[in-house]
């Protein structure tokens, strides 16, 4: 194996925070590499000082042999370095193929052969499994997984020697996971190098050659075999504790009152939905990126509007069309896309947190300088936040970190009806442990709990009840205990009929 | 790959200091300190000042500076609200300048004092809210909303006034603007009373705290279950308010209400505010920035009328130091962690 890239004693420093402190790391030609650690041990703010984002404050890399520096993304690009971020960072406003190119765009005497783009796009598309994606369409219009097959289409369009992967399978289900696997298979029997981020091991073990675990900004465990190492030895090195990563079992069985009457609701892309929630109640609703999921739960908490149907919380049925008013009967909603939709990046944790319950800190609408912050310390303590220091902006938070500043918020505000959509998308093993744990301890509280989730196992082992939801349909009903992963994919697929 | 230096480029502007330690530093820390290049451009022209006019420096000079700014100073507090809720109003100078012809008709007059007060606040209410409607539940844009506006005050103030400066004739009115209290006047008073409310407001309130969260994230702010239409709706009355309160003042310190009052006004105000350090896009801004445009902007006029200098050239000056004062505020910055 010839090495690639090399990478010593890398340290990066933020206002406050050593977020690399002595980073190795190691990468072959034509092998897949897989970067490992907690939410906020560096890897994202590694793979940007690789894709010349950020400059580090010491530290030498090797690229092919010799001693590089990347001070801006564009000689990163120009060495042959592609990465895919892990919050997407396309432009919402221009066409797939216009974002496919963007930099790059084929181009006679200055003006951009759009053509040539489009056909190279779809071609790509094609080679992704993803043909039915138009190259003309808006990229702000496309699905959550379909802007990330976008952003893997543009790596490779690069025709990069290493393309660098920051959780690109986070929002894409079993099919699609296994259209990028192939590819990246492809990539590397051609000798092109694959940096791998995720935090799901079943994934590194699938298509990982050596793994490098991060803590702490700090290398732990270099090139460790990614097919034999013991899971948990993995997760030790990764925690530097054991750790209990399987979905605790309900200890009672929900109560009888129900809390949360969906009745017959239907939207612009589903239709015919009905179901009920009982206090301590996990429902879970199972299907593909797509189906409809995420529309009917955003149905249900008002933030879409209803063609058709009724909501009732208690018995009392809520004006459609009105988040405000499902806040108020207690529902709150962790949506898909923390970060356009759930957080407001450049504020503090604290005033994140505190959004739909602000009303509670003021006296008359006035808020005193810090009100919040001791409710957001305690709450970010109980989900053990990242750093745990409720004034710092949430944009220099990392990735699983901000999902639990989104958690927090309404665990803050304490309504009887909460609605996760995604919960634990881009969370440590760790951490989701504890957000399962937390999902339990709400439900055992009384709290009526709708998850939505991609990973199946996490839908069955939460939920008291699972919904298969597919083309905006409910197809199955049953009790998690009579269904099993293989059935579910079934369904969720539409292979077969049960 | 362009688009990715955003990650890196991003300035660490509004960063809060992580603990202040104590309320006063924090205000500073918060307030003056990210705006340490528009007090270094304010110190600078205070040099220039007294270089070239020996009269600079004189306690009425400062007087008339504090004076000229408290108008445009009351108008972009409002205009500090709409553009850190996401918005922006170009009808303000229109609409302070209806304010100030309805609430000086002989009818009006003839009423007395308060009720020109009351017509003036709920003309600028009243416009205030018709924008915000019309944004806000209509689903037009802010820009094209306040643009007609803007256009059909003015119509209307000629109409009513018929296009002729209406002479205020009330004493009391009259008297605002030559009132001194401990050597100050009225006016000053007023403009600091409204930059201290609105101060409270926004730093202070769930209204300020909600503001901020509409115009960073609306969507986010709609799914925790803030009512973003009303709230909108609300920032342009707000707007408007502070129009009425300024039609009061200019219809005092001309004597008149006229029409022409106000032109151009949008953009100084907007100009202030952006010179401030408040991101056009909204959800981050400080109303100490926007306070700090202002003066700049009048210091700059009183300059150049103290050096009887033309208003071209005042304007291309202007221009020149808009930019040199974004330039010098945005390093500042950067290096302030
Ligand atoms: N721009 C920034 N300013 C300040 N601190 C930052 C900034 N970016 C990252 N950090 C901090 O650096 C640390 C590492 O963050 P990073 O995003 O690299 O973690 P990560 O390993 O990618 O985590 P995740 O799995 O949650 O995505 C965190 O403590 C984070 O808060
Ligand atoms: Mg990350």
């Amino acid at each position: 194996m010839t090495s690639l890239l090399t990478v010593r004693g890398i340290v990066k420093t933020f206002p406050g925070v050593r977020a690399l402190d002595g980073v190795d790391l190691d990468v072959a030609e034509g092998e897949v590499h897989c970067l490992l650690g907690q939410n906020g041990a560096g890897k994202s703010t590694l793979i940007k000082v690789l894709a010349g984002a950020h400059q580090p404050d010491a530290g030498e890399l090797t690229w092919a042999g010799r001693p590089v520096a990347f001070p801006s993304p564009h000689a990163a690009d120009a060495a042959g370095i592609a990465t895919i971020h892990q919050e997407l960072d396309l432009v919402p406003g221009l066409s797939v193929a216009e974002n496919v190119v963007l930099g790059h765009e084929p181009s006679r005497l200055g003006f951009t052969r759009l053509r040539d783009a489009e056909a190279l796009t779809r071609g790509l598309l094609l080679r992704l499994g993803h043909p039915e994606i138009p190259p003309r369409r808006e990229v702000g219009r496309l699905s959550a997984a379909g802007q990330q097959v976008v952003s893997v289409a543009r790596a490779l369009a690069r025709r990069a020697r290493l393309i660098v992967m920051d959780e690109p399978t986070a929002v894409l289900d079993p099919n699609e996971v296994r259209n990028l696997f192939r590819v990246v298979r492809e990539l590397t029997a051609e000798g092109v190098s694959v940096v791998y981020i995720s935090h799901r091991l079943e994934e590194i073990r699938e298509i990982g050659d050596r793994v490098t675990v991060l803590k702490d900004g700090a290398t732990v465990a270099r090139d460790l075999p990614a097919r034999t190492t013991p899971t948990a030895e993995v997760i030790r090195l990764m925690t530097g504790r054991p750790v209990e990563h399987a979905i605790p079992p309900p200890s009672a069985p929900p109560g009888d009152e129900v809390v949360l009457e969906v009745e017959d609701l239907a939207g612009a892309d589903f239709r015919g939905v009905s179901f009920t929630v009982r206090a301590g109640e996990v429902v879970g609703l199972a299907g593909l990126v797509g189906s409809g999921r995420s529309e009917i739960v955003e149905t249900v908490y008002g933030a879409r509007r209803a063609t058709a149907g009724t909501v009732r919380v208690r018995g009392r049925a809520l004006r459609t069309g009105s988040v405000a008013a499902a806040v108020r009967a207690g529902m709150g909603l962790c949506p898909e896309e923390r970060k356009s939709q759930g957080l407001l990046l450049h504020e503090s944790v604290a005033r994140n947190v505190s959004l739909p319950a602000l009303g509670r800190f003021a006296r008359a609408g006035f808020l005193g300088p810090d009100a919040e912050s001791g409710a957001a310390r305690a709450v970010m303590a109980r989900l053990d936040v990242r750093p745990a220091d409720p004034s710092r902006p949430v944009r220099t938070l990392s990735g699983g970190n901000q999902q639990k500043v989104v958690l927090a918020r309404w665990l803050l505000h304490g309504g009887g009806v909460l609605l996760l959509d995604e919960p634990t998308r881009g969370v440590d093993v760790g951490a989701r442990g504890e957000i399962y744990a937390l999902i339990r301890q709400l439900a055992e509280q009384g709290v009526a709990v709708v998850v939505v989730s991609s990973e199946i196992p996490e839908v069955l082992g939460l939920a008291d009840t699972v919904l298969v939801v597919r083309e905006g349909r409910v197809v199955h009903t049953a009790p998690a205990a009579e269904l099993d992963e293989g059935k579910v994919l079934d369904l969720v697929m539409g292979a077969a009929h049960v | 790959m362009s688009e990715q230096t955003t990650v890196s480029a991003e300035p660490m502007a509004t960063e809060e200091p992580a603990a202040g330690p104590s309320p006063w530093s924090r205000l500073f820390l918060g307030g003056v300190g990210h705006n340490l290049g528009l007090v270094a451009v304010l110190a600078l022209l205070a040099v220039v000042g007294v270089a070239t006019a020996d009269t600079f420096a004189t306690t009425a000079n400062l007087l008339t500076i504090l004076t000229s700014a408290s108008i445009i100073g009351v108008i972009t507090v409002g205009a500090t609200f709409v553009i850190i809720g996401g918005g922006i109003d170009l009808s303000v100078g229109k609409l302070m300048a209806l304010a100030s012809v309805w609430a000086t008709t002989v009818a009006t007059q003839s009423f007395g004092p308060w009720v020109m007060v009351l017509c003036a606040l709920a003309v600028g209410a009243a416009g205030g809210l018709l924008n915000g409607l019309l944004i806000a539940y209509g689903r037009i844009v802010p820009f094209i909303v306040t643009l007609a506006m803007l256009i059909s005050a003015q119509g209307l103030a000629e109409r009513i006034s018929g296009r002729r400066s209406q002479i205020v004739t009330d004493p009391t009115i009259a008297a605002i603007a030559t009132t001194r209290l401990l050597g100050i006047p009225l006016l000053v008073y007023l403009f600091a009373a409204v930059v201290a409310i609105g101060w409270v407001v926004l730093n202070r309130t769930t209204f300020g705290r909600r503001t901020f969260a509409i115009g960073g994230n609306p969507e986010a702010a709609r799914l925790a279950g803030l009512d973003v239409r009303r709230h909108t709706a609300a920032l342009y009355v707000v707007s408007g308010l502070c129009c009425g309160v300024a039609a009061i003042m200019i219809a005092s310190l001309t004597t008149t209400g006229s029409s022409t009052h106000g032109t151009l006004y949008e953009l100084d105000a907007i100009a202030a505010v952006i010179i401030g350090g408040t991101l056009l896009s909204g959800g981050r801004g400080t109303l100490v920035g926007s306070i700090l445009g202002v003066l700049v902007f009048t210091t700059i006029t009183n300059l150049f009328v103290l050096n009887n200098l033309d208003t071209d050239v005042q304007n291309i000056a202007k221009g020149a130091i808009i930019v040199a004062a974004v330039l010098v505020q945005a390093r500042a910055r950067r290096s302030t962690p």
